[in-house]
């Protein structure tokens, strides 16, 4: 799907009335509202750290979309799969204090969240290519899953000692907590996966088979079988890929940001990462700018609450907003090229 | 109350599924004119939030009802204008609005979060509420139970009974067909995603002024709308047959609450989980009654071949396809 | 009625699909519309029909002009048509397709109707039975009765006698004729001049989008025939062979798949054959291919392929073994994806390396030696019906030891299809054995050896190409052993001399 820009234009355009009209629906003041997302995003180095913090599991998880999409699956697991990963972090972590050098350790933990967050997708992948089940709903349902998981691990096996509550296990000793920059709250090992992940889905996709042969399976699963390809298993290795970035997010959910597990630990990113991939044309090119405008909105609405008294859910209608106004503008544009045709 | 508490219970199940019944069907005609509406999860919050909020300010139940039968309405015209007209990704548009109502609801909900609001009252059918057993379990709910109760059937009878049904599935099966013969499939589609969202808006109003009375964050009604999509497939896109499950969910559903009790140190949100491992058991044995091994094992054998087949139910052909030219 | 279609043009895009065609049909006669795939007749017919709207040009019936808005203002006015893909509703009953896009009827008093206008012209229906379980030769009987039933003067057929039997074409052409005796006005769309020259009163010929010419009966086979092609093609030559070894056997194989699985198969077929597969569509023609192909598998019996059971196709393929389908965007061709990726798909299987390196070598090389009207940079879906059946082509193993084809030839033009046939029979020659289906008995004869006949899913007959003939194959498809009895129509007979 490629946009133009002026379809940008008009879906910007839409996406301000739109915001403008709830906002004056709650009787809020519009302009103060903006100013707050602005400079509670991009306001000061500290801010911008936070903002970074969020963009990397959206920008991990939208690389491991961009497969899914490239195949053709609808990957809503994502999010299931970013909750596995934090478990699996947890579990090298909880299973390796004190056996093991931290660095190792935090190593391990990285892997078992990958490993985790690619199962639980190759759990839906096989339930779309052996048993029928749409991953739409294999994958939903399993984020559920995932979700009752960690709820059960916090209150049961892993709760802390006394009570249980949602405030999560008990923390990691600050050995095991990855490291940050001076000047933010930003692990700059996080950071490096995260641009990892981009370049290694360019590479990928861009020179080497396996984005041609995703795009074949994609584009017309018999027919890339005729030409004597198994499309099963590059849909599993989509999937796998896909769920592996996720997991990977996860694990530095737990191992650079909340350092335990916690009932949200998964902040909804997988859910807000598939609104990324939607708003950049399924194409990895405008991945990270979009990923980044959306991690602002989430730091920025951060303070409604306690500034305008407004639910923080804000970012989420805008972010929703964009990508709808984009398939509409985009549509549109499609529609009327068509009939000059 | 001197009636056994089975009957109370089914009486709870029947009041329980009046929700699931209405988004189901609703999405169940959405879907029989091939169009499919992904929003269901956030139109049922939106809509939800809608009817409290307007039956709060209004003090008016009924208009509380009307306005999320509104908002469940529109919803779903934006994903018809944007499938049926512009030929957008039907998917993407209504996975969109499911995160988008979800949030909207949210935020515009916020000044009404935990306060106190009207209630559905009941309305005893005068005569039949005093009838054993079938009195408490049917004739003593409020009118939105009723009009789920009498959906099923009548979604049936209009579907295969009228022409206009017969449009409807005509349209899911070969909209291009359908053109050919005088009928525009494009108003019927947008008529049935329109019609089919507002009885999913109505939904969201029986659990925020009946089932679940307020509003917050959760609601309680997360979720709901995949398990009514999910209910679509399982019920074969039949109205009878989704009813079913509709009502079968909905048993499971009250089951749970004594199996929560007896382990109170587990928290509540794992029992929220349940019917979701349940709804993809569902679709792996509806998925797996499809596939041809499946079938000829199932042929030698009376029992599995009526299993099978009763379960048997094939989508709309042109199901998430809009026309083309025209 | 009578018909005038005045300088019809009709721009899709950059295509031209008609050029100021013009054409009139007089009441009562039956008109043929004669031309190769890609003529512009579909494209003329749906514009008569209301469906599709001509970009200039007039509509005429009986002498006023009509401009449809769509195609049910043109059945209003007596005008319809039966589709070359059938517009009818497979999910429902016969008789709620009879029912839909009429004025409400009550079923029973519908069902009458229908029954009784389906005995007056011979045919046979089955109200309530699903369409997914008809013939296409009843969907179209169906299809007729109901655009008879709704009052139609004017009937236009597009192609109507692809994929159905022999009996059901003599049960139609007896029932269109006693419809044109009663003043009706009948088009007939066909590129079979077989079908047009027994049929109808007048011929207009189309080429190319335009009108290259009209004949009235008596009919000139080669005047026909120059009108549709200009210089007739060469037929290519047949290869002699002696077969060898066997490569292909079926030992009482039984399958499912296409309409009516496959029954009871048992056949050997030797290195060096060309043999063709002839049957109505789905009869089990291409159940056996796909089996053959390690595609699909016999639940009962066994099937050998290169001396061993068939295992996956992907094995099959390393064996040297090609299956071609008869959907090129369907299932041959990747859309969105180059002709150049496509050359790049499936070569060497090491996933990490780039894909493209010596792939355009191989591409451009293709598109030279098959002569593919494009570049390696154009997506295949851009490419016409004929370039893609040759990308395909290309991308067969250079030399391969078994061709199992799927109507090879389907929607290209008589010249495309005898240039396609060179280049297969240049395998075969080399050593390859090749097994292929089609809907047109005289491409089977002109190319085949031996010719194995298919019905309702059984082998029914194994002949070779040279001691048979359209007649006998005809016959044999039909699910006869002899030729027909001479007339199955005789209820038309009757109702048209009370």
């Amino acid at each position: 799907m490629r946009i133009r820009a002026f379809e940008i234009l008009v879906a910007a355009g839409l996406v301000l009335l739109f915001t403008t009209a709830v906002l004056l629906l709650t009787g809020a003041p519009p302009l103060e509202a903006f100013a707050l997302l602005v400079r509670g995003s991009f306001g000061s180095v500290s801010k911008l750290a936070r903002v970074l913090t969020v963009w990397v599991p959206l920008t991990l998880c939208a690389c491991g979309l961009i497969y899914t999409f490239r195949i053709g699956l609808w990957n809503i697991g994502v999010e299931g799969q970013v909750i596995l990963g934090a478990v699996g972090a947890t579990w090298a972590l909880r299973a390796g204090a004190g056996h093991l050098p931290p660095g190792v350790l935090l190593a391990l933990a990285m892997a078992a969240g990958v490993l985790l967050g690619a199962g639980w997708s190759l759990a839906a992948g096989v339930l779309r290519t052996r048993g029928g089940v749409n991953e739409i709903f294999a994958g939903l349902g399993l984020n559920f899953v995932a979700q009752g998981i960690v709820l059960w691990l916090i209150f049961g096996p892993w709760k802390r000692p006394g009570v249980a509550s949602m405030s999560g296990t008990v923390p990691f000793p600050p050995g095991l907590w990855l490291p940050n920059f001076s000047w933010g709250r930003l692990s700059p090992v996080a950071l490096g996966c995260a641009v990892a992940a981009l370049a290694l889905t360019a590479w990928l996709l861009g020179r080497t088979r396996v984005g041609l042969f995703l795009r074949a399976v994609g584009g017309n699963p018999r027919a890339a079988h005729l030409l004597g390809l198994p499309p099963e298993r590059y849909l599993l290795l989509a999937m796998a890929l896909a769920g592996g970035m996720a997991g990977l997010a996860g694990g530095i959910q737990v191992t650079a940001v909340y350092h335990r597990l916690i009932p949200a630990i998964s902040s909804n990113y997988g859910y807000l990462a598939l609104l990324v991939t939607m708003l950049a044309g399924f194409r990895l090119g405008p991945v990270a700018p979009i990923a980044l405008f959306f991690a602002g909105l989430n730091v920025g609405s951060v303070q409604l609450p306690m500034a305008l008294q407004l639910d923080s859910s804000l970012s989420g209608v805008i972010q929703g907003a964009s990508v709808l106004a984009v398939l509409l503008a985009h549509g549109w544009d499609v529609r009327r090229a068509r009939r000059q045709a | 109350m001197t009636e056994p508490s089975p009957v109370l219970l089914a009486a709870n199940v029947v009041a329980t599924a009046a929700p699931i019944l209405l988004a189901s069907l609703g999405e169940t005609l959405t879907e029989r004119a091939g169009l499919i509406n992904l929003s269901l999860d956030g139109t049922i919050l939106l809509a939800a939030m809608a009817a409290f909020a307007v039956a709060h300010d209004t003090g008016s139940v009924a208009l509380g009802f009307a306005a999320a039968s509104a908002v469940g309405g529109a919803v779903a015209a934006v994903v018809g204008f944007a499938g049926v007209i512009l030929g957008v990704s039907q998917v993407a548009v209504g996975f969109v609005l499911t995160l988008m109502c979800r949030d909207l609801a949210y935020f515009l909900g916020n000044p009404y979060s935990r306060i106190q609001g009207p209630q559905v009252p009941p309305l005893p059918v005068p005569g039949l509420a005093d009838l054993p057993v079938l009195g408490p379990l049917l004739f003593r709910h409020n009118a939105v139970v009723y009009l789920s109760l009498v959906l099923a059937p009548a979604l049936w009878w209009v579907l295969y009974r009228t022409k206009w049904g017969l449009e409807v599935r005509a349209v899911g099966e070969h909209p291009e067909a359908a053109y050919a013969r005088g009928i525009a499939p494009r108003r019927v589609q947008m008529v049935c995603a329109v019609v089919g969202g507002a009885l999913v808006g109505l939904a969201g109003a029986a659990y925020s002024l009946a089932l679940k009375p307020g509003w917050g964050r959760p609601q309680g009604a997360e979720g709901i709308g995949w398990i009514a999509l999910a209910l679509v497939i399982f019920g074969g896109w039949h109205p009878v047959k989704v009813a079913l499950g509709a009502v079968l969910f909905a048993l499971l559903q009250v089951a749970g609450i004594p199996l929560q009790e007896a382990f109170p140190s587990v928290p509540a949100q794992v029992f929220q989980v349940a019917p979701f491992p349940l709804m993809i058991f569902t679709l792996l044995f509806m998925g797996l009654s499809q596939r041809e091994s499946v079938e000829r094992w199932a042929a030698d054998r009376t029992w599995a071949r009526r299993l099978v087949r009763a379960f048997r139910g094939a989508a709309p052909r042109a199901l998430g396809r809009p026309m083309e030219g025209g | 009625m009578h018909i005038v279609l005045d300088d019809i043009h009709k721009r899709y895009g950059r295509v031209h699909a008609n050029r100021g065609v013009s054409l009139e049909v007089r009441a009562g006669t039956i008109h043929g519309v004669l031309g190769e795939n890609g003529a512009g007749k579909s494209t003329l017919m749906r514009i008569l029909a209301g469906y599709t709207r001509p970009t200039s040009g007039r509509i005429l019936l009986d002498g006023d002009e009509v401009r449809w808005r769509a195609p049910a203002e043109a059945v209003a006015r007596g005008v319809g048509m039966l589709y070359q893909d059938p517009m009818d509703f497979l999910a429902m009953t016969a008789l709620e397709n009879y029912a839909l896009g009429r004025r409400w009827v009550p079923p029973r008093e519908l069902r009458r109707d229908l029954e009784a206008r389906a005995a007056e012209l011979g045919f046979t229906v089955h109200p309530e039975m699903p369409l997914e379980r008809l013939t296409v030769g009843e969907r179209q009987q169906l299809e007729l009765l109901r655009l008879l039933s709704l009052g139609v003067r004017v009937l236009i057929l597009d192609e109507p006698t692809t994929g159905i039997s022999g009996v059901q074409r003599e049960t139609l052409f007896a029932a269109l004729r006693c419809l044109a005796d009663e003043g009706r006005s009948v088009l007939l769309v066909s590129h079979k001049l077989e079908d047009v020259e027994a049929l109808c009163d007048e011929i207009t010929v189309l080429r190319q989008g335009a009108v290259s010419g009209r004949a009235e009966r008596p009919f000139r086979t080669r005047e026909l025939l120059e009108m549709m092609f200009g210089e007739p093609p060469a037929v290519p030559r047949k290869v002699g062979s002696t077969p060898g070894a066997p490569i292909v056997s079926f030992r009482n194989a039984w399958a499912t798949g296409g309409r009516s699985g496959l029954r009871r198969c048992s056949v050997t077929i030797r290195e060096g054959e060309v043999v063709g597969l002839a049957g109505v569509e789905g009869a089990g023609q291409n159940v056996f291919l796909r089996l053959a192909a390690g595609l699909n598998r016999p639940y009962r019996g066994a099937v050998e392929v290169c001396g061993a059971p068939v295992r996956a196709y992907r094995w099959l393929r390393q064996q040297g073994v090609a299956f071609l389908p008869a959907g090129r965007l369907e299932e041959g061709l990747v859309r969105g994806l180059t002709v150049l990726d496509h050359f790049a798909l499936g070569r060497s299987r090491i996933p990490f390396l780039d894909p493209w390196r010596g792939a355009r070598d191989r591409a451009e090389e293709g598109i030279r030696q098959y002569r593919i009207r494009g570049r390696p940079e154009t997506p295949v879906e851009a490419l016409s019906g004929g370039n893609q059946q040759r990308v395909l082509l290309a991308l067969l193993p250079e030399r391969p030891r078994l061709l199992l084809l799927e109507s090879p030839t389907r929607g290209l033009d008589l010249e495309s299809a005898h240039w396609v046939w060179e280049q297969l029979l240049a395998h075969k020659a080399r050593g390859a054995t090749i097994v292929f289906s089609s809907p047109e008995l005289d491409e089977i004869l002109m190319v085949a050896e031996r010719v194995l006949v298919f019905h309702d899913g059984a082998l029914v007959a194994d002949v070779a190409a040279a001691e048979t003939s359209v007649a006998e194959l005809g016959s044999a498809i039909a699910g006869r052993a002899a030729p027909p009895p001479p007339s199955p129509d005789v209820s038309v007979t009757a109702v048209e001399t009370p």
